[in-house]
């Protein structure tokens, strides 16, 4: 199986190639429209500010690119909200594949959520043998609103969308990579799909 | 919900642990890796590694440390000690860690924040503070809280927030290593003062003092060693412990 990782240079990559190859998959990392045109699955990963990271993607030609990928594509954290329609961060026009904008959390709790947090109403076989109420790591201060392609959701002061789904495009806000057993069994399932 | 979190710091010299580890399951007691798969597997919900290495190979070393806990552990983990540029937190996140912790260098040169935070993102800038009570105003030290500054810890935690920080870790030099109890007022007084997380450090001793940074001192989180170390707190016994006093824990 050919997993490739984008590799625009926004966000910690290491991590998720080392959790896929504790899984006992091999990934690649790369920028190439055909390697990742060709690979069986694609994730697309993501930390910082989503001006900056949407505006590499451009200059890559990337933002072309994803939106016509057939395969199944992960987008984690950052990766999926710039799936999304929109971002308030630097108000940013994102690939609009989920048809719905990410929003700031409100100053009523800390922000940015750090932390272990439960998800929730789970709808997909992306969360196959794992637990309702399973608790994931999450690092984020924009967040999407509840919606009809919403997967998981999680409280935080609101009840937000913590996991998406359209087609071929999945999306977590999460890091299953860092969230221990459960995590690595989301991750499998994406790999199995 | 979100749930608070419990973070064993491991001190790290030349690549290894530094004394004070005392887990009889260890095969190697100096590996750090081998006893962060431990805590990992064991309930614990980050961990952050403290580098006190002073070679000039420390660079080196600290990132090949960090590739390999990054390849061994399925949980965050946060490295400190020593960072004093754009450059060195570059080189250990593309090593796998999750976040750095920056100390000294930010009370030298604070702009360091606003560059981290705007190259990387504030998720992954904790801003650790160490301080001690002085004439009954807590006042920011460094190096490892022997020498004082003129900063008031509280006008300095608002300004790391507004640089850009995502975290604070503050260490009570006044509580740190006397396992008599968290400094619970100064951290409610900071957790209400910012809108960031706070870490709470210095002072564990018994599993009652988590419970109380958690309420009274309104903690995020908090770290602690040697009482993790010495097996004198099982991580999972605390957090039993928690939830029967209603904090959410992850178990």
């Amino acid at each position: 199986m050919k997993i490739v990782i984008i590799n625009y240079g926004a966000g910690n990559i290491q991590s998720i190639k080392f959790a896929i190859q504790r899984l006992g998959y091999e990934a690649t990392l790369s920028d190439n429209a055909e390697e990742i045109k060709t690979a069986d699955k694609v994730i697309f990963p993501g930390v910082g500010e989503a001006s900056s990271a949407m505006e590499k993607l451009r200059v890559t030609g990337l933002d072309a690119l994803i939106p016509t990928l057939k395969q199944p594509v992960l987008g984690i954290c950052l990766g999926m909200q710039l799936m999304c329609k929109h971002c308030e961060e630097g108000d940013t026009n994102g690939l609009n594949i989920f048809d719905v904008d990410v929003v700031k959390f409100d100053a009523s709790k800390k922000v940015p959520q750090i932390g272990w947090n439960q998800i929730e109403n789970l709808t997909s076989d992306l969360f196959k043998n794992v637990n309702n109420k399973e608790f994931m790591y999450l690092v984020h201060s924009f967040y999407v609103p509840l919606n009809d392609e919403a997967i998981a959701t999680t409280e935080y002061g609101i009840k937000y969308a913590s996991a998406l789904q359209k087609d071929n495009f999945y999306g977590v806000q999460f890091h299953p990579e860092k969230s221990s057993k459960a995590g690595e069994q989301i991750l499998k399932n994406f790999l199995e799909l | 919900m979100l749930t608070k979190r419990i973070i064993p710091c491991l001190d790290i010299k030349n690549g290894r642990t530094v004394k004070g580890i005392n887990f009889i399951d260890l095969r190697d007691a100096g590996d750090p890796v081998e006893l962060a798969e431990i805590y990992a597997n064991s309930g614990a919900d980050e961990l952050v590694f403290l580098d006190i290495t002073a070679t000039e190979q420390r660079r080196k070393t600290l990132a090949e440390l960090v590739m390999r806990v990054a390849s061994t552990i399925n949980i965050p983990f946060t490295v400190g000690g020593g960072i004093s540029s754009v450059e060195d937190v570059e080189i250990l996140l593309n090593s796998g860690a999750d976040k750095v912790s920056i100390n000294s260098s930010a009370v030298k040169n604070p702009q360091l924040i606003n560059d981290l935070a705007a190259k990387f993102g504030s998720q992954c800038i904790v801003v650790a503070i160490d301080a001690k009570q002085i004439d009954a105003e807590w006042i920011v030290h460094l190096v490892g809280g022997k020498v004082p500054t003129d900063i008031k810890l509280f006008d300095w935690a608002k300004e790391v927030e507004e640089r850009g920080a995502g975290e604070i870790l503050f260490t009570s030099m006044d509580h740190d290593g006397t396992k008599n109890g968290f400094a619970n007022k100064a951290l409610a007084y900071l957790s209400e003062l910012v809108n960031i997380p706070i870490i709470a450090s210095g002072g564990a001793g018994n599993m009652q003092h988590f419970t109380d940074t958690f309420i009274d001192g309104k903690a995020d989180a908090a770290l602690a060693a040697s009482v993790f170390h010495f097996k004198e707190i099982d991580i999972i016994d605390l957090k039993k412990e928690l939830r029967n006093n209603n904090i959410p824990v992850r178990l």
